[in-house]
């Protein structure tokens, strides 16, 4: 089984250095592109590999790049901005890559730009991940050493500057928008869209965000083709992907797995199996704004497609467990409380529909909640669902609530019959 | 008055953008770096630094979680409260420490060593409890590592 992504990196040992990675074949893919591809063949390249990104969304890569402008008016001042302002609760896939990797995504970024021209690059990466910071400039110096970043890369007239944006903090500012303001030096908020950031993005010029683990994939497939990623998926949406379990496992950890790997394999074979004592009782599968999934579902191919289907969405791709022994609401409310505190303020219904939820919740574990509560959160998910809202951000706070009503909704009635959380006694 | 080491390393930051006020939150983080928080009068040094309005600047300075407009302790504790954490026991972790140094979250321990906050997830669920003092990740926590941890921090 080949692990294209995580093949050199191994755990307790420091990344490897520019000279070690060439001799295992890094950078190979950007030689290839810069000299010996158009900008727009790699962008066809992209597209027909089927690439969807893997922030959450499952955009497709190739269709995002070819939305920007060819000739920008005035110049063309392009950017290209490398997302790892990661802090979607139980998602922790890519600090693995950049603290074990960086010349990895450093080698898609600079693939990345020269397809879409862009001058300029930044890698945003969250204020916490202080050692994977730390690895990321030591090897954009090494980078730019080698002659890779800067001007007339590998002498093809191509100038490329990539700088390092630690974050402030703020879940919102891993909205794509959002993120370009306060790379601004502006206050986190989304954007209106359109105009989409392909034609109007950082200082009002044309540029692309991408997730780090999507950026990574660039250079393998411009090495091996389109053909070879589709083949390492079982089910043909293409790639690996890296899959994350935690929560009362064995084995909490991440693997890069054969896109359409099912659920079981993942938590059973891969996570090793819920803890002696524990039972599973549910799956959020992609981060805290996907649906749960339960043990109905354990069967699941993992890939966008198939977990749609399945009622949720693949999301991050890593997973976080809720076992019998912890209550499914105290369960939600968590994740609410997060979505209520990171919520940008902006618009009316995320503002102060989240904290209301909220609240209800939080009446449900105190013991003092009513049959119609349940009436009121149901009628919340629907007027905090897609479309009543600026941004995503209330709508995915709901997903976790709105499948947790449907599949717990024996729980949430036990809490008001019994007058207390029944989980509090264990 | 900014000083020379923070006029320079903002100076380097605002060469990364178009304009000035694009480096706002580098300058914000450079400026508590230097000082543990950010006080009115600093606010009002970085908008001028960076021909800014004192409430631009501020508005960009209270919309952030990281950036500290109370003084806070020499060391910073954030404890992850967020899904995976929480599975994995954080509120007796929190508990531990809150009763050990007497502070709840918000707080700072009388003698200014330690500020105890909440924080939205790490990014280290699959070594879950995990927290954070300073720039440190310190993760599969228990009560034990947690007093040894502590002790590193003076």
């Amino acid at each position: 089984m080949e692990t294209p992504l995580t093949e050199h990196i191994k755990e307790n040992r420091p990344p490897l250095r520019l000279s070690d990675y060439e001799k295992v074949g890094g950078y190979r893919g950007m030689h290839k592109a810069l000299k010996e591809m158009a900008p727009a063949d790699i962008i066809s390249l992209i597209k027909s590999s089927n690439l969807m990104g893997r922030g959450g969304a499952g955009f497709p890569t190739g269709l995002k790049w070819s939305l920007v402008p060819k000739d920008v008016p005035g110049g063309s001042l392009k950017y290209l901005i490398a997302n790892a302002d990661e802090m979607e609760p139980g998602t922790f896939k890519d600090r693995y890559l950049l603290e074990g990797n960086p010349h990895q995504l450093i080698s898609g970024m600079i693939i990345a730009a020269y397809a879409i021209q862009a001058r300029k690059a930044y890698i945003f990466i969250r204020w916490a991940y202080k050692k994977a910071e730390i690895i990321i400039r030591n090897a954009i110096s090494e980078a730019y050493e080698a002659g890779y970043l800067g001007n007339n890369i590998l002498g093809t007239g191509y100038n490329l500057d990539l700088y390092v944006h630690s974050s402030a903090g703020r879940y919102i500012c891993g909205e794509e928008t959002a993120l370009i303001n306060s790379l601004e030096g502006k206050r986190g908020l989304p954007r209106a869209k359109p105009p989409f950031p392909a034609t109007s993005g950082l200082f009002g010029q044309p540029t692309v965000v991408n997730n780090v683990e999507t950026l990574c994939w660039i250079p393998h497939i411009v090495e091996n083709g389109a053909e070879w990623f589709t083949k390492l998926s079982i089910t043909g949406e293409g790639g690996t992907k890296i899959y994350g379990v935690s929560g009362r496992v064995n084995k909490p950890g991440l693997w890069e797995l054969p896109v359409g790997t099912t659920l079981r394999e993942i938590i059973e074979k891969h996570a090793g199996g819920m803890k002696d004592g524990y039972r599973l009782k549910g799956v959020i599968p992609g981060g805290a704004s996907t649906d749960f999934l339960t043990e109905a579902h354990m069967d699941t191919r993992m890939d966008f497609a198939s977990v749609r289907t399945a009622g949720s969405r693949l999301g991050t791709g890593t997973m976080i467990i809720l076992d019998d022994k912890t209550c499914p609401v105290a369960f939600i409310h968590n994740m609410i409380k997060f979505f209520a505190l990171e919520s940008c303020g902006w618009c009316t219904p995320c503002r102060e529909g989240l904290p209301w939820v909220q609240k209800i919740l939080e009446s449900f574990e105190e013991g003092t909640a009513k049959t119609e509560d349940i009436g009121i959160l149901e009628f919340q998910t629907q007027y905090m669902g897609p479309g009543n809202t600026f941004c995503a951000h209330a709508p995915g706070a709901m997903e976790p609530l709105q499948s947790g009503l449907k599949y717990f909704c024996d729980d949430f009635l036990k809490h008001i019959e019994e007058k207390h959380c029944p989980w509090r006694r264990l | 008055m900014l000083s020379t080491k923070e006029k320079e390393e903002i100076y380097e930051e605002t060469r990364l953008y178009p304009y000035p006020a694009a480096a706002c939150i580098d300058a914000l983080k450079i400026v508590q770096h230097h000082r543990g928080w950010i006080s009115d009068e600093a606010i009002e040094e970085i908008a001028s630094e960076l021909d800014m309005s004192v409430e631009d600047v501020d508005s960009v300075a209270t919309f952030y979680t990281r950036i500290y407009r109370k003084p806070v302790g020499r060391n910073v504790i954030l404890v992850c409260d967020s899904i995976s954490c929480m599975v994995m026991g954080y509120e007796s972790m929190y508990k531990h420490i809150s009763d050990k140094l007497s502070v709840h979250f918000g707080e700072t321990t009388p003698d200014g060593r330690f500020t105890l906050l909440p924080i939205s997830c790490l990014g280290d669920c699959d070594h879950a409890p995990s927290l954070m003092i300073n720039d440190d990740l310190h993760n599969n926590l228990t009560i034990n590592s947690i007093d040894e941890i502590l002790e590193k921090y003076q």
